[in-house]
């Protein structure tokens, strides 16, 4: 036999085995399905891409107001292992000052899948946020600094819950916990404080609740929408005087399609350190995993 | 910049496209409906999915409230309809049916779920 056959076998078998074993899913918990959330992170690792998100936020407390567009690329490196990163175009706009524009900080995660718990449709996931110091144009805000963020990640369905709770089974939340510690207490002596940093999405699914509770007649687009509202909160724990709360309450919807799904939602401005008025964010966000479901859209580590 | 992104996600769109792709299957309907009440037993359940079904890796199973298998064992994916997958079934009395499925669609991509339908309680 030539010596190239037990190779190219042993890839062939490797190779079919991969096709034909079940592909790990993004956003999947038992049968739970969890949208990706635009406010807050993802309690699990996926093969997705935002392109783009675009979002108007709420007049600054100075009146100045920021016009991002956003994308950020989910990768997993293996099954329970990925990465993502991130950029942003900002414009940022101020009464009597020229309007300036410019690419915000890059941004990075790496994140570990800490459990999937499909009877109890529940996720739970460690990360690694970093926000990298002189990656974007001061004028708009970008630091001098990098920011490292541990978060823990999760996500809970109510489909466990008594069947006779109907019309709740199809309700779920995620939810981000972590601390921001840049790596440089000042920038030209103003502090850049630790913080404590929190957001939860509150979600009602239509999908689930057609699929796994009550067939109540939808149908597309609306048996696929879920409906929610995001809030998330930052807190200065150090270096800042105490009660500087900033956050948002982002009510919305997602739109969910087997290959992408289309998201909007308000922005308000949860107290008057955070702003005034409105704003409003857009996102359009592919499955990779779908779109390419053998190639790209793999872990890394099945690839080959 | 608008350009940039406007090729981008045509980019992405047209490789999609391009590649005749396939996704997750989600349940569409139910033969009994999800969560519904019928008046006589069904002899069958049928369940529609929006992807095709691999067969191998698909299955259904159909319980009462003892958690007893009420099914024939006989779940397959009808030829000419590989995105329908039904279960023939016992006859069955009066109560509370659980369905549970769980299927892989051609894409490799797994999916399950699990819902109820009531007999002669309606």
């Amino acid at each position: 036999m030539n010596p190239i056959w037990p190779g190219a076998v042993v890839v062939a078998a490797v190779t079919l085995l991969s096709a034909t074993s079940p592909a790990l899913a993004h956003g999947w918990a038992g049968e739970r399905f969890f949208p990706a959330t635009i406010l807050t992170d993802d309690p699990f690792v996926a093969d997705e891409i935002s392109l783009p998100q675009v979002s108007l936020q709420p007049p600054a407390p100075d009146a100045s107001q920021l016009t991002n567009i956003e994308i950020d690329l989910s990768k997993r490196i293996t099954p329970s292992t990925g990465i993502v990163i991130g950029d942003e175009w900002q414009r940022l706009r101020a009464p009597g000052v020229s309007s300036v524009g410019g690419l915000g900080p890059l941004r990075t995660m790496g994140q570990y899948q800490l459990f999937i718990d499909g009877p109890h449709q529940a996720l739970g996931l460690l990360g690694l946020n970093v926000t990298w110091g002189h990656t974007g144009r001061a004028a708009v805000g970008a630091p001098n600094f990098t920011t490292l963020s541990p978060t823990f990640d999760f996500g809970k369905g109510f489909g466990d819950i008594p069947r006779s709770l109907t019309f709740l089974r199809p309700f779920a939340i995620t939810g981000n916990l972590g601390f921001d510690f840049p790596t440089q207490a000042t920038t030209a002596g103003v502090p850049n404080p630790n913080n404590f940093s929190y957001g939860f999405a509150f979600e009602y699914s239509f999908p689930y609740l057609e699929c796994c509770v009550k067939d109540i007649g939808l149908r597309p687009p609306f048996n696929q929408l879920i409906l929610l509202v995001e809030v998330a909160f930052t807190t200065s724990i150090s270096r800042a005087p105490a009660n500087q709360t900033t956050g948002t309450i982002q009510p919305g919807i997602i739109w969910a399609g087997p290959y992408f799904q289309i998201g909007a939602e308000a922005i308000i401005p949860a107290n008057r350190l955070t702003g005034h008025g409105y704003g409003g964010v857009v996102q359009l966000h592919f499955y990779l995993d779908d779109i390419f479901p053998r190639s790209i859209g793999r872990p890394i580590s099945e690839w080959w | 910049m608008r350009r940039i992104i406007v090729a981008l996600v045509t980019a992405v769109v047209g490789c999609g496209v391009a590649l005749a792709v396939r996704a997750h299957a989600f349940l569409d309907h139910a033969s009994p409906a999800v969560g519904s009440s019928v008046p006589t037993a069904p002899s069958v359940v049928t369940l529609w999915f929006t992807q095709d079904l691999e067969p191998a890796f698909s299955s259904v199973t159909v319980t009462n409230e003892a958690g007893q298998r009420v099914d024939l064992g006989n779940a397959q994916i009808p030829s000419g309809s590989p995105a329908q997958l039904l279960i023939a079934l016992k006859p069955l009395p009066p109560g509370t049916y659980l369905v549970s499925w769980h299927v892989v669609s051609v894409d490799t991509h797994p999916t399950e779920g699990t819902f109820t339908f009531e007999v002669g309680r309606g």
